[in-house]
């Protein structure tokens, strides 16, 4: 099943093409990422799957349900992290998923009583906990870190149970220890079911956490596939990289005659490191566009 | 739909609790008239001169000012762009918004008119009028809310819509022209009114100004609001 469906979009700000026929599937259940520099037109195109931004042209399915016609109970199904989206500064950790609690379940009056929200009020204490923010509950908004924010979005994003979550840039500007603590919180969220769309900048972390990417440059998708196979098909070179033991880096064709140069540094016990040489997403990127990826 | 109101409500009492900006909008004008009432007790000042003069301030403040700047802020932080996307509907955060802030306005009158004096049908009939200012005020304060795109440009609104709205009445006790033209604002009219409570009349001129007001405040908030700008 396809979680979330693009096709020819296209979005214009006054004179400016940002987007320019857009097309690609996300399947259920999976991580996707959208890579592309400042600029490219990412946060646009999440604006757009959202439903808060009507595209100029074509169209786009979350679940099945074209983007601009999404309702309340359309985003139900999904959650959204971007940038301090939806956090009340002034209002500590807690009060700020119990109040997005509050909202979600009043429909339903049933879940009110008094055994219910017990029920809740653990089940905030569970995330906050997932995220590594339960101790600092009582903390207000504006006296967290960017990370702890961050975290706590995440939480936020997460606190409906989503069947689709998109994550703008969700890793953008923290230490690495946070990156690795919001990673892990990303695949938990895979292995729940959740279809992950994020997008990133940051090259490894698409290879790290996405099953498909897309790379966005000017508005336009320049290539799609697994990070693995949009590597190997940008394999021109075709060598593999063996340091030996006594310092010295020898270079091989990678063909069948290599095979046994490599069979006889083995059997020698010569080999230090050995490495085939596919460019990383990065270099793809330099090749496709003739620019480099910048922040 | 109840529960959705208990929740905005609920998140404001939380929220504005640490807003000092708004807080001391609700609070400035019952603190300045139990001072000033206690203060200054000059010979000939009309009866209840402080409390009917700070109540129409008040009126023209108070919630003016709080929904604007709680609308913009959440314009400009995108919170309201998530309660929309959670299914809160515009008049559900409305309604919710302006139980808290009438209410909140509503004591600061019950403690102004107190201070000055009002019992009975007085206070009942003080209470009125400045419900029916406060609700004008909400009004007029959310639209502005609702056009402006952040803080800043709400601030530059509501600071000469505020300043027209309680300084006029105050201003026309001086000056004929300035009442030619002020007497067609509400505060100017619930001013005259609170300055007459215990022979309270309300004339026809008086009248189809206040159903007038209404009138512009309600048309100007529900084009804006039907503008799907929250």
């Amino acid at each position: 099943m396809k979680a979330i469906c693009i096709k020819n979009l296209k979005h214009n700000f006054n004179e400016k093409t940002v987007l320019d026929n857009i097309n690609f599937d996300v399947d259920a259940g999976e991580i996707f990422g959208l890579l592309g520099p400042s600029g490219a037109g990412k946060t646009t195109l999440i604006y757009i799957l959202t439903g808060q931004l009507k595209a100029t042209s074509g169209s786009s399915f979350i679940l099945g349900t074209p983007s601009a016609n999404m309702t309340g109970e359309h985003y139900k199904q999904i959650g959204i992290m971007m940038d301090n989206f939806g956090l009340y500064e002034r209002m500590n950790c807690y009060d700020n998923l119990k109040f997005y609690q509050m909202i979600d379940k009043s429909k339903n009056k049933k879940k009110y009583d008094s055994q219910e929200r017990v029920k809740s009020d653990k089940n905030i204490e569970t995330i906050l906990n997932d995220v590594g923010l339960l101790d600092a509950k009582k903390t207000l908004v504006m006296n967290l870190s960017k990370g702890m924010t961050n975290r706590l979005a995440f939480a936020r994003a997460i606190l409906r149970a989503p069947a689709i979550l998109f994550l703008d840039e969700p890793t953008s500007g923290l230490d690495p220890t946070t990156v690795e603590a919001i990673h892990k919180m990303i695949l938990a969220e895979k292995k729940r079911g959740t279809t992950i769309f994020l997008t990133t900048h940051n090259m490894y972390e698409a290879q790290q956490l996405c099953d498909n990417i897309a790379l966005l440059n000017n508005g336009k998708i320049v290539e799609y596939g697994s990070p693995s196979d949009i590597c190997r098909r940008y394999n021109h070179q075709k060598k593999i990289d063996i340091h030996l033991k006594n310092g010295e880096d020898v270079s091989l064709q990678h063909n069948r005659e290599c095979g046994e140069q490599i069979k006889s540094y083995f059997l020698k016990d010569e080999v230090e490191t050995i490495h085939s040489t596919e460019p990383n997403l990065e270099t793809v990127f330099m090749e496709l566009t003739g620019r480099k990826f910048e922040l | 739909m109840k529960n959705h109101i208990k929740a905005i409500l609920w998140k404001q009492l939380k929220d504005t609790i640490k807003n000092k900006a708004i807080l001391i909008q609700f609070i400035m004008f019952p603190l300045m008239t139990i001072i000033m009432e206690n203060a200054m007790n000059m010979q000939d000042m009309p009866p209840h001169f402080f409390v009917n003069l700070f109540g129409i301030m008040y009126v023209g403040m108070a919630s003016l000012t709080s929904i604007a700047a709680i609308i913009a802020e959440e314009k400009e932080k995108n919170t309201l762009r998530v309660l929309k996307m959670c299914n809160v509907r515009a008049f559900e955060y409305l309604i919710g918004n302006a139980i808290y802030i009438i209410v909140i306005c509503m004591i600061g009158s019950l403690i102004m008119g107190l201070t000055g004096g009002y019992t009975g049908i007085d206070l009942l009939r003080f209470m009125l009028i400045m419900f029916v200012g406060h609700i004008c005020s909400f009004l007029l304060g959310a639209t502005i809310g609702l056009v402006s795109k952040n803080q800043m440009v709400a601030t530059s609104i509501t600071v000469p819509v505020m300043m027209v709205l309680s300084f006029l009445p105050m201003l026309s006790m001086f000056n004929e022209t300035i009442k030619k033209f002020s007497k067609f604002l509400f505060s100017e009219q619930l001013y005259l009114l609170v300055n007459h409570l215990e022979q309270i009349k309300i004339t026809w001129e008086t009248g189809v100004i206040m159903i007038g007001n209404i009138i512009l405040i309600i048309a100007a908030f529900l084009i804006i609001y039907k503008k799907d700008n929250i």
